[in-house]
C-alpha cells in the first residue's frame, strides 16, 4: 500500500507545496531582522514609556510570528485540505483561551501579597 | 543491618492494615502463579514474540482492553469498599486516611486507567479496519503508547502496597497535594504514574489523527467516513490540545514538591487556585474525550441494528466536532464557588448550557435512526437503548448544575456525584460495553453468550439506578462527598443502604460479564462469516478475527456505509462500479508490514524505573532509568530493518484458510 500511495503523491505537480523563491526568502529575512531591531533599539535607547514598550514588543513578536509562517514555513502554499493552517488557528485559539481565560478568572482570586 | 532492613521495609511497604496486607499477599500469590503458569507451559517466548513486542494494532488493542478490565476490577473494588463504609453511620471499617486513599485511587483509576485504555483499545481495533488501512500511521509509536500507559498505570497502582496511596482527591488540589499537605510519596506516585501514561495518551492522539487523515482507503472522503471514525477524530483532536495542559500542570506541581518552588503555595507568591484553574482546562475536555467515542459507538450500533442509514449524518459530524471545540470553553463550571465573580460564572454557565445543544441533537439523531427501522435487540443494541434515557437524565442534572447560583448548593454534594456517575457510567461505560459486545467477534472470532450478557445488562442497569438515584436525594439533603463518617441524626442512612445495595448489584453484573467471557471461551463457537451483525462498514467485509494485514486488497470506497451498499447492490444483482470491481480483482501484491520491536516495552520499563526513582528521590535509580530511556531511543534510531513484506503465497494461504471456513 505504501507503494501505491507514493505513486499517487508523486503524480501531483509541485508536491509538498514546493519551495519559496530567492526573492521571498530575502524579503522574509530582511523583515525578520527589521522586526528584531525595532524593539531592540526601542529598549536600548529607552525611547518610550514602559507600557508603550511592552505593547511594541508584543506587536513586533506577533508580526515576527506571521513573517516566519508566511516566508519560511510556507503556510500559504499548503495544498487543500489545509490541515496545518486549521490546526495552527485552533492551537492559537486554545492558547489565547488558556492565557486570557486564566488571567480573567484569576483576577478575582489574586492573593494580596 | 537487620534493623536497618526492617526500618526500610516498614517505610517502603504499607503496613498495619489487614485489608492492604490481604492485597499484598494476594498480589504476591497471583504473580507467583503467573510466573509458574508461563514457565510450566513454556509460554514466555510466545508472550514476548506474539504480544509484548507486537506492533499489530489489533493485538495492542486487545492488550489495552485486558489492562482496562483489570483496572475496572480494582476501581470497582474501591467503590464497593467505599459503599460499605458509607452504608452504616459512625463505623470505622475504613479509617479517614484509608478512605481518602480509596476515593482518590477510585477516581484516577476509573478515568485514566480504565476509561482511557478501554477507549484506546477500541480505537486500535476498529479504526484501521473501518477506514480500510493495514495498520495505524505509526505502529511503533502505537506500541510505545501502550507500554507507557501500562507502566504508568502500574507505577500508580504499586503505591497501594509500596509507600502509600495518594490521598488528595483524583485531581490532587494543592495545598493538600503540596509538600506541606502530603509529605509522603503517595502524591509522587500520582504525578509520575499520570505523567508517564499521559505521554502515551498524547502519542495515541497524534497517531490516530494522522491515521484517519492520511490512511483512508481510496474513495473514502471525509464525509463518507463511518461515524465511529469521526468520533475518534474529534476525541483525538481534543486529546492533543488538552493533554499538554495536564502535563504542564502536573509538572509545575512536581517542581513545587521536588524543588521547593511556589507555583501553587501561598508563600512565595503562588496561588493554589491557579492549579484548580489549570487542571480543569484539561479535566473538562477530558470528559468529552472519553464520551465522544461512546457517541460514535452508539451511532454505529443504532444504524446497524435499525438496518438504516444514520439519521442526520452531517449534523452528527457537526455536533461531534463542535463539542470537541466547545469543550475547551467550559472549564470554570467546576469551580463556580471559587469566587471568580458574577461575570466569570455567568460566562461559563452559558457556555456549559450551550454545549448541551449538540448533545441533544445527537439524541434526536439516534431516535430518528430507529424510527421506522427494522429493529433487533442483541446485547450491543440493548446497551444503546439503555444509554439514551440514562444519559438524558444525567445531561439534565448537568444543566441544573450549570446554573451558577444553584451550584452553590450542589457543589461537592452527592448530587454532583450522582450526576457525573450517571454520565460516565450511563454514557461512557455503557458505550464501551456496547462497543465491546459489538466488535468482540471481530477481535476474537466468536460471539459472547447472549443470555449471560442480558443478565449482566439488567444487573448493571438496575444496579445503576438503585445506586445513584438515592444519591441525588442525599445530595439535596446535604450529604457532601469525600468523608467517611456521618452521624445517625443526619437521617442519611436509609438512602445510603439502598445505594450500597445498588453498588453490589453492579458488582454482581461484573461477575456475570466475567462468567459470560469464560463461558463463551469454553463453548467456543467460531464466527464463520466475518459479518456477525450484517454490518455496514468495512470492518465487516473481512474475516473474523482479521488477518494480520487486515485487507488482502485495499478496497475502493464509493459510498457512506460502503459494505452495506455493496451487499445491497449484490442482492439486487447490480454490478459494482468499475473502480470497485477493478480493485477487487487486482492481483495480490506483497504486503508491506512493520516489524515487531521490543524497544517500546524496554523503554517504558526504564520510564517506570525513572519514575520510581523520582518518587523515592533515589538519584542512582533516576539516572539508571533516564539513561535506559536514552539508550532505547538510540537503539531505535539506529535500527534500519524495521519493516518487511508478506509474500503473496502467504497472503493467499491465509485468505484461503479464513474464507474457506465458510
Amino acid at each position: 500500500m505504501a507503494n501505491h500511495n507514493a505513486h499517487t503523491e508523486h503524480g501531483d505537480h509541485g508536491h509538498e507545496g514546493g519551495h519559496g523563491s530567492m526573492k521571498s526568502y530575502v524579503i522574509g529575512f530582511l523583515l525578520s531582522i527589521v522586526l528584531t531591531i525595532i524593539p531592540l533599539v526601542a529598549v536600548m535607547n529607552g525611547m518610550f514609556s514602559k507600557q508603550v514598550t511592552t505593547v511594541l514588543i508584543l506587536v513586533m513578536a506577533i508580526l515576527q510570528f506571521a513573517v516566519q509562517l508566511l516566508f519560511f514555513m510556507h503556510i500559504r502554499d499548503e495544498k487543500k485540505p489545509r490541515y496545518n493552517l486549521i490546526s495552527l488557528i485552533f492551537g492559537l485559539v486554545i492558547m489565547l483561551t488558556i492565557v486570557a481565560g486564566s488571567i480573567w478568572i484569576m483576577t478575582y482570586n489574586a492573593v494580596a501579597t | 543491618m537487620w534493623d536497618k532492613i526492617k526500618d526500610f521495609s516498614s517505610e517502603f511497604f504499607v503496613t498495619g492494615d489487614p485489608l492492604i496486607l490481604g492485597a499484598q499477599v494476594s498480589i504476591a500469590i497471583t504473580m507467583v502463579a503467573i510466573v509458574f503458569i508461563l514457565t510450566y507451559f513454556k509460554k514466555w517466548r510466545w508472550l514476548w514474540t506474539e504480544w509484548l513486542t507486537s506492533v499489530d494494532h489489533k493485538k495492542i488493542g486487545i492488550m489495552y482492553i485486558i489492562a482496562s478490565i483489570l483496572m475496572l476490577f480494582r476501581g470497582g473494588v474501591d467503590a464497593l469498599l467505599m459503599r460499605m463504609q458509607l452504608a452504616v453511620p459512625q463505623v470505622e471499617f475504613l479509617n479517614a486516611e484509608h478512605y481518602n486513599a480509596i476515593f482518590t485511587t477510585h477516581g484516577v483509576i476509573m478515568i485514566l486507567f480504565m476509561a482511557m485504555p478501554l477507549m484506546f483499545g477500541l480505537f486500535n481495533i476498529v479504526v484501521p479496519l473501518q477506514i480500510g488501512a493495514r495498520d495505524v500511521a505509526f505502529p511503533f509509536l502505537n506500541s510505545l503508547s501502550f507500554w507507557m500507559f501500562f507502566f504508568g498505570a502500574m507505577l500508580f497502582n504499586v503505591s497501594f502496597v509500596i509507600g502509600g496511596s495518594p490521598d488528595a482527591g483524583w485531581l490532587a488540589y494543592p495545598p493538600l497535594s503540596g509538600l506541606s499537605g502530603s509529605p509522603g510519596v503517595g502524591q509522587d506516585f500520582y504525578i509520575w504514574g499520570i505523567q508517564i501514561s499521559g505521554i502515551g495518551s498524547l502519542a495515541t492522539g497524534i497517531n490516530f489523527i494522522v491515521t484517519i487523515l492520511k490512511m483512508r482507503a481510496p474513495g473514502m472522503k471525509l464525509m463518507k467516513m463511518p461515524m465511529f471514525t469521526w468520533s475518534v477524530l474529534s476525541s483525538c483532536t481534543t486529546i492533543i490540545f488538552a493533554f499538554p495542559i495536564l502535563t504542564v500542570t502536573l509538572f509545575l506541581l512536581f517542581i513545587d514538591r521536588y524543588l521547593g518552588a511556589h507555583f501553587f503555595t501561598l508563600d512565595g507568591g503562588g496561588n493554589p487556585m491557579m492549579y484548580i484553574n489549570l487542571i480543569w482546562m484539561w479535566g473538562h475536555p477530558e470528559v468529552y474525550i472519553v464520551i465522544l467515542p461512546a457517541f460514535g459507538i452508539f451511532s454505529e450500533i443504532v444504524s446497524a441494528f435499525s438496518k438504516k442509514k444514520l439519521f442526520g449524518y452531517k449534523s452528527m459530524v457537526f455536533a461531534l466536532m463542535s463539542i470537541s471545540f466547545f469543550s475547551f470553553f467550559t472549564w470554570a463550571h467546576h469551580f463556580f464557588t471559587m469566587g471568580s465573580g458574577a461575570n466569570v460564572n455567568a460566562f461559563f454557565a452559558v457556555t456549559t448550557m450551550l454545549i448541551a445543544i449538540p448533545t441533544g441533537v445527537k439524541v434526536f439523531n439516534w431516535l430518528f435512526t430507529m424510527y421506522r427501522g427494522k429493529l433487533s435487540f442483541p446485547t450491543p443494541m440493548m446497551w444503546t437503548i439503555a444509554f439514551i434515557p440514562c444519559f438524558v437524565i444525567g445531561g439534565m442534572t448537568g444543566v441544573l448544575l450549570s446554573v451558577a447560583p444553584a451550584d452553590f448548593q450542589f457543589h461537592n454534594s452527592y448530587f454532583l456525584i450522582a450526576h457525573f456517575h450517571q454520565v460516565l457510567i450511563g454514557g461512557v461505560v455503557f458505550g464501551y460495553f456496547a462497543g465491546l459486545y459489538y466488535w468482540w467477534p471481530k477481535m476474537f472470532g466468536f460471539k459472547l453468550h447472549e443470555g449471560l450478557g442480558k443478565w449482566a445488562f439488567w444487573f448493571w442497569n438496575i444496579g445503576f439506578y438503585v445506586c445513584f438515584m438515592p444519591q441525588y436525594a442525599l445530595g439535596l439533603m446535604g450529604m457532601t462527598r469525600r468523608f467517611n463518617e456521618y452521624n445517625f441524626d443526619m437521617g442519611w442512612q436509609p438512602l445510603n443502604v439502598v445505594s450500597t445495595v445498588g453498588g453490589f448489584l453492579m458488582g454482581i453484573a461484573f461477575l456475570f460479564q466475567v462468567w459470560q467471557i469464560a463461558h463463551s471461551i469454553k463453548f467456543y463457537k467460531k464466527e464463520k462469516t466475518g459479518d456477525t451483525w450484517d454490518g455496514r462498514t468495512l470492518e465487516w467485509s473481512i474475516p473474523s478475527p482479521a488477518p494480520m494485514y487486515n485487507f488482502a486488497r485495499i478496497p475502493v470506497v464509493t459510498e457512506q456505509d460502503d459494505w452495506w451498499e455493496k451487499k445491497q447492490r449484490r442482492l439486487r444483482g447490480e454490478a459494482d462500479p468499475p473502480e470497485v470491481a477493478q480493485a477487487e480483482q487486482a492481483p495480490l501484491e506483497p504486503i508491506h508490514m512493520p516489524r515487531n520491536s521490543g524497544v517500546p516495552f524496554v523503554m517504558s520499563s526504564f520510564w517506570f524505573i525513572a519514575g520510581f526513582g523520582f518518587v523515592w528521590d533515589w538519584k542512582w535509580m533516576i539516572v539508571l532509568g533516564l539513561g535506559g530511556v536514552i539508550v532505547s531511543m538510540l537503539v531505535r534510531s539506529f535500527t534500519y530493518n524495521t519493516d518487511y513484506y508478506i509474500p503473496v503465497e502467504e497472503v493467499e494461504r491465509t485468505e484461503a484458510a479464513a474464507r474457506g471456513a465458510h
